[in-house]
């Protein structure tokens, strides 16, 4: 930092404890420009020398409105906005949106789609935890972990440009199945990750997992019980990483993940090194979900054939006057979702991504609420810093994993 | 997905705080008023073993609807493999609920969001600023009656409808 400006408390007195308002403790701003934040987070910090007394997240510098945004257009038009929350897991995202129509509309998907679906959710949970471990490694100065996940994540980014032309905001997954049918050279350069990626993971660990340096920085640091992190709404490697079995994948599965067999890392530590291990433990089950899910990818076809709400393929709107019917209606006036409201939830690789979507009869969403692991994981920082030093707290931050795409939508 | 033991819990619950039981898609809903919400979720937290809150946010159905504001819930009972709607219609042009954030402390940051983009007070919150928006915002932007960044067009056949969703229309005191 360059230099400090002094920190106005406007509206934010009651946050900070009595010492701050006498000048016993010092008040300093992190962020919204500090890379050690992840984005456009700003940490009001209130320090006792070195200890943080209070640290008050103040977000919402990435509010983009994507929720009011939705409401005003029909339900495929706004499903490429839901890409830009977290876009670190963007088909995750997509993924939700999607199961959401579906449970509301009650529209089928074919079991290739299905499948397809869960290898690319899994190929993206290992993508966000590969840029999760660079990104966490580099804050600690592991300069080389960082190289080496965007060396492996590039080969991940360049499969979805395979099968959709974009590397990040892909919009692959669709109401009633994906986009199309992946292309022949999917399941090589899918194997080719396969073949090499339990060795990296390995080396990832090398460096890190029994480095007394990296020890001495996470063993230890910000700790949270189990049945604090379930009352702070924690989800996900955060919530595991306090011993809590809470996976959505096992509680409540969508497309088909009861068909596979991977088992859901915990630790009982709570600390910043306990999440660290679970994080890197699921990238290791991503892996047997993905051979398993490329094993079984059954042929047949990618998109439900219930043309109320799926648009026909582009061949047969030449020959079929219905298949242009169709395809002219959900392009103007999109399909009509019955009034009723549904949630879904499926595990992103930050925690529980839930997704609220209410109807009213008419083409678009009514109200459409995500509920964004990031936020609520995001809230309990405080508490996960106090005590702590502002060295650790760099740590803490890492060990969330957060998105500000995601936190402030 | 709705099993019995779920529809039995939710009709203990429902006899219990006075509520109603509604079905749609599968999903069990439990429509509470609004004086319940704060012992029933106590209750949810302390005696029913729903120890996560999984969502909370509200649904906006116009200023010609009354009860306008829908209050939305989700718990979850992480051990019991059980997952619970709540829905609490809130009456009145100033609406007000009780905050839950004693309870669930992730309900601070929820209901702050749902104070700042939809202006439901939460009383006896502790620390009820805006969130998303900037501190010195005027309005509620998730409200049905907040434009989209822009005015509606108005057109001979819907001019007088529109019309009285404009701003000025508020400061005239009302069509």
């Amino acid at each position: 930092m360059s230099q400090i400006e002094e920190v106005t408390l406007d509206g934010m007195s009651h946050l900070v404890s009595d010492r701050a308002l006498k000048g016993e403790t010092m008040l300093l701003n992190m962020g919204p420009q500090h890379p050690s934040t992840h984005g456009v987070l700003r940490l009001l910090l209130e320090l006792d020398g070195e200890t943080v007394v209070n640290a008050i997240p103040d977000i919402g510098f990435l509010h983009t409105g994507i929720e009011k945004n939705m409401e005003a257009k029909t339900y495929q038009k706004a499903e490429v906005m839901t890409d830009r929350m977290d876009y670190l897991n963007t088909t995750g995202n997509n993924l939700a949106y999607c199961l959401a129509i579906e449970k509301l509309v009650g529209l089928d998907v074919p079991e290739r789609a299905q499948t397809l679906r869960v290898l690319l959710a899994e190929l993206q949970r290992l993508a966000s935890h590969l840029v999760w471990l660079g990104t966490s490694a580099l804050d600690l100065a592991a300069m080389s972990d960082f190289m080496y996940c965007f060396r492996e994540r590039e080969m991940i980014m360049d499969i979805y440009e395979l099968i959709s032309g974009q590397r990040m905001m892909t919009t692959y997954i669709r109401p009633g199945g994906v986009w199309r049918d992946v292309p022949v050279e999917f399941e090589t350069a899918v194997r080719e990750l396969l073949k090499i990626m339990p060795r990296r993971i390995d080396e990832y660990e090398s460096l890190l997992t029994k480095n007394p340096l990296f020890i001495d920085r996470t063993a230890g640091i910000g700790k949270i019980s189990a049945e604090d992190a379930v009352n702070w709404g924690l989800t996900g490697a955060c919530l595991r990483g306090s011993g809590v079995y809470y996976d959505i994948r096992k509680f409540a599965p969508y497309s088909g993940y009861e068909q596979y067999d991977f088992e859901v890392p915990l630790r009982t530590e709570g600390d910043v090194r306990a999440r660290y291990l679970v994080r890197v433990a699921e990238m290791r089950q991503s892996v047997r979900i993905i051979q398993q899910a490329l094993d079984k990818l059954p042929m047949g076809p990618v998109r439900s054939s219930n043309y109320k709400f799926v648009p026909p393929p582009r061949s047969e709107i030449g020959t079929s006057m219905e298949a242009l019917i169709h395809h002219f209606k959900l392009w103007t006036e999109g399909f009509n979702a019955p009034a009723g409201s549904v949630y879904v939830a499926v595990e992103s690789p930050k925690g529980e991504q839930g997704v609220f979507l209410e109807g009213n009869g008419g083409p678009k969403p009514w109200r459409i609420h995500f509920r964004n692991p990031s936020f609520d994981n995001l809230q309990a920082l405080p508490v996960l810093a106090k005590g702590f030093l502002v060295a650790d707290l760099v740590a803490i931050i890492g060990s969330i994993d957060i998105v500000l795409g995601d936190v402030d939508r | 997905m709705m099993n019995e033991q779920e529809s039995k819990l939710l009709d203990i619950l429902a006899g219990r705080f006075n509520g109603q039981v509604t079905v749609f898609a599968g999903e069990e809903t439990l429509v509470l008023p609004v004086d319940e919400i704060a012992p029933a979720a106590q209750a949810f937290h302390d005696e029913f073993g729903f120890d996560l809150l999984s969502s909370l946010t509200t649904v906006d159905y116009g200023p010609e609807v009354d009860p306008r504001f829908h209050m939305v819930y989700r718990f979850t009972s992480i051990a019991g493999h059980l997952s619970l709607n709540v829905r609490v219609p809130v009456p009145g042009l100033s609406p007000e609920v009780p905050t839950l954030e004693n309870v669930y402390h992730n309900a601070n940051w929820n209901e702050r969001e749902s104070f700042d983009l939809f202006g439901i007070k939460f009383s006896g919150h502790s620390d009820l600023r805006r969130i998303l928006m900037p501190q010195d915002w005027e309005g509620h932007p998730l409200r049905k009656d907040y434009p989209l960044g822009y005015e509606e067009p108005q057109f001979t056949f819907n001019y007088d409808e529109i019309d009285v969703r404009k701003p000025y229309a508020y400061r005239r005191g009302g069509k």
